[in-house]
């Protein structure tokens, strides 16, 4: 059967994209060249975020210009504690920060939802261009929240001196981290596949086609849209916690619209709605930032003129390309 | 009969200027098929928006299994037990007919926040949508997207998604319409044995399918009813015959 077949395709892809993720730092660390190690690790964390993105935007249909705000929201949960902890100053309640990542993640998670929860229950209301313009107006709110803060760097960021801890695993090792940040995605991937196929991503997808039809059977779209937008929140916050400790650095500049088009970029560049399309695109485009930053300030102007091939051409992006439509069943 | 199912008082809607709903006063009772005819531009489709509430009313009241469902939102009139199928039918156009039954299925269940069991491997799932497919005679394409579907089909796909519903009444808006005289035909068949579960307002062009299965019948004309009875009162009433049924009766 053809519908079988192109699944089986799509499957053996998304099969090579995750190998090739892995074998790229297994190959660099045998090389001897950490910086190849970093941007897999780059990759797999974009990739993460965008997962999270994609759950709105690819399953719901909510095209959120306002992700940043997880994302760096995530960074600065992991800055935050990591600079208490280091100096001993009291946060909250007596609690002083920490340096565990164990830690660190649900806080950025939890925290990230509940700001999911505000944002998606006020902007939900809208639809179309008002739903991309009040997710951007939020997001540049907490920008310049974070800007006008001197608690924590305002606009210089917040720097991370060593790398959170996690039990058992040597952090700092680059490999080490990278793997972290693989098995988070892939258990992130796991996740979207089973949202995807369930009732509930039945009714999400559902409404995306078709927003009255899923009304009129007795769902009401708005709860399964806020719902869809708070898991999304809590894996791109995730993905900010893990970038910040990359990087060893916030600041502000994961909190701009920059890095919430950068997000959705990512998702169209893979394959809207894809499994593997936020990986396929965040592969694609770091491999081009480096490849063509290298050669010219301009490559932006390149990933432009990609991404408008992508829009006229190639609908289903680089998964679209390469295996084929996406079915329903 | 008992008491009506739909109580529908005073109903009254404009769009700036024009009346499309003026003072409409009508019910629905357990066990019947009221049709509700009238030439195009009548306002039929705004009033079974406006029972749906796909639109709101200007004025007027309408209770539905004796509450005031005014103020309430579309997805909770359906959850109370209105199902309805559209003029121009309204599906999710890339799911496949089995997955939009599906999908009303797992709404009458309230179960639509699972996030865990895949729908394609949920046995039981499958089996109640693959029933109601095959009553409405469309199990053979259940696997086909809707935007494949014919005209016909996405009618019957709507109708089975009423079903699925187990609803307390139907509001049928043009089901025939695009379908065959074949079509017709079997369709009304279905319907004839459909009001024992719950009665249906019929909008319907299709005259012979209204005489055949019609308990009662309205006739709206620019908004108004300006008869309610009986077939053989309807084939009579004068006013009738001038201002719609012409040389139908
Ligand atoms: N959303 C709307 N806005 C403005 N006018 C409308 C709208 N919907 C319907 N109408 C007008 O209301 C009248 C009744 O339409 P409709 O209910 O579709 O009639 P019918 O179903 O009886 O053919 C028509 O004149 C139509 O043009
Ligand atoms: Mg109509």
């Amino acid at each position: 059967m053809r519908e079988a077949m192109i699944v089986t395709r799509e499957n053996l892809i998304n099969l090579i994209l995750a190998a090739l993720l892995l074998a790229v730092p297994i190959g660099a660390n045998w090389l001897g060249q950490p910086f190849y190690i970093t941007l897999a690790t780059r990759v797999a964390i974009l990739a993460l975020a965008a997962t999270g993105l994609n759950l709105a935007l690819g399953l719901g249909g909510l095209v959120s210009f306002g992700h940043a705000a997880f994302f760096g929201l995530g960074g600065y949960v992991a800055g935050i504690l990591a600079s208490h902890g280091f100096s001993g100053e009291p946060l909250l309640f007596g609690f002083s920060g920490t340096n565990q990542m164990w830690v660190i993640w649900p806080v950025a998670v939890v925290l990230s939802g509940l700001v999911g929860l505000a944002i998606g229950a006020i902007s939900l209301r809208t639809s179309g261009v008002y739903f991309i313009m009040i997710t951007l107006a939020f997001a540049q709110m907490v920008y310049y929240f974070a800007v006008s803060w001197p608690a924590y760097g305002g606009e210089d960021g917040l720097s991370i001196l060593v790398r959170n801890q996690f039990p058992g695993v040597m952090t700092m090792r680059p490999m080490s981290f990278f793997l972290i940040c693989y098995v988070i995605l892939l258990v992130s991937i796991g996740l979207f596949a089973l949202i995807r196929a369930s009732r509930f991503g039945s009714a999400l997808q559902a409404t995306r086609q078709n927003e009255v039809r899923v009304a009129t059977v007795g769902i009401q779209p708005y709860r399964i849209r806020l719902t869809a937008f708070v898991i999304s929140a809590m894996i791109t916050g995730l993905a900010g916690a893990l970038f910040a400790d990359l990087n060893r650095f916030v600041s502000p500049s994961m909190l701009s619209w920059h890095m919430s088009g950068e997000l959705i970029v990512l998702i169209i560049l893979g394959g809207t709605g894809r499994l593997f399309g936020p990986l396929a695109g965040a592969a694609l485009y770091v491999a081009f930032e480096y490849a063509l930053g290298g050669i010219t300030e301009r490559w932006q102007f390149f990933l432009g003129l990609i991404l408008l091939l992508v829009v006229l051409f190639a609908r289903g992006g680089l998964l679209g390309l390469l295996a084929g439509r996406a079915r329903h069943g | 009969m008992g008491d009506a199912v739909l109580e529908i008082s005073n109903l009254a809607k404009n769009f700036g200027a024009l009346r499309a709903t003026d003072g409409v006063t009508l019910d629905l009772r357990p066990g019947e098929i009221h049709a509700l005819i009238g030439p195009n531009g009548a306002g039929k489709s705004t009033l079974i928006h406006q029972i749906c509430g796909t639109l709101r009313q200007d004025s007027g009241s309408i209770r539905f299994a004796g509450q005031d469902i005014s103020g309430l939102g579309v997805a909770q009139r359906a959850r109370l037990g209105l199902g309805r199928t559209f003029q121009v039918s309204s599906l999710a156009s890339d799911f496949s007919a089995l997955r939009n039954v599906m999908l009303a299925v797992q709404a009458r269940q309230g179960s639509s926040f699972r996030f865990f069991k895949p729908v394609m491997r949920d046995k039981g799932l499958i089996d109640t949508a693959m029933t109601i497919l095959e009553r409405v005679g469309l199990a053979a394409r259940a696997r086909l997207p809707a935007a494949e579907l014919s005209h016909g089909e996405r009618r019957q796909l709507e109708i089975a998604m009423a079903l699925a519903l187990q609803s307390k009444a139907f509001l049928l808006d043009e089901p025939m319409a695009g379908m065959g005289p074949e079509g017709s035909k079997s369709l009304t068949r279905f319907l004839d044995t459909l009001r024992h579960e719950a009665p249906i307002l019929l909008v319907e062009h299709d005259m012979d399918a209204v005489f055949a299965l019609a308990d009662r019948i309205s006739v709206l004309v620019y908004g108004r009813i300006i008869a309610t009875g009986t077939v053989e009162e309807i084939r009579r009433d004068p006013a009738v015959r001038t201002a719609y049924l012409g040389d139908h009766a």
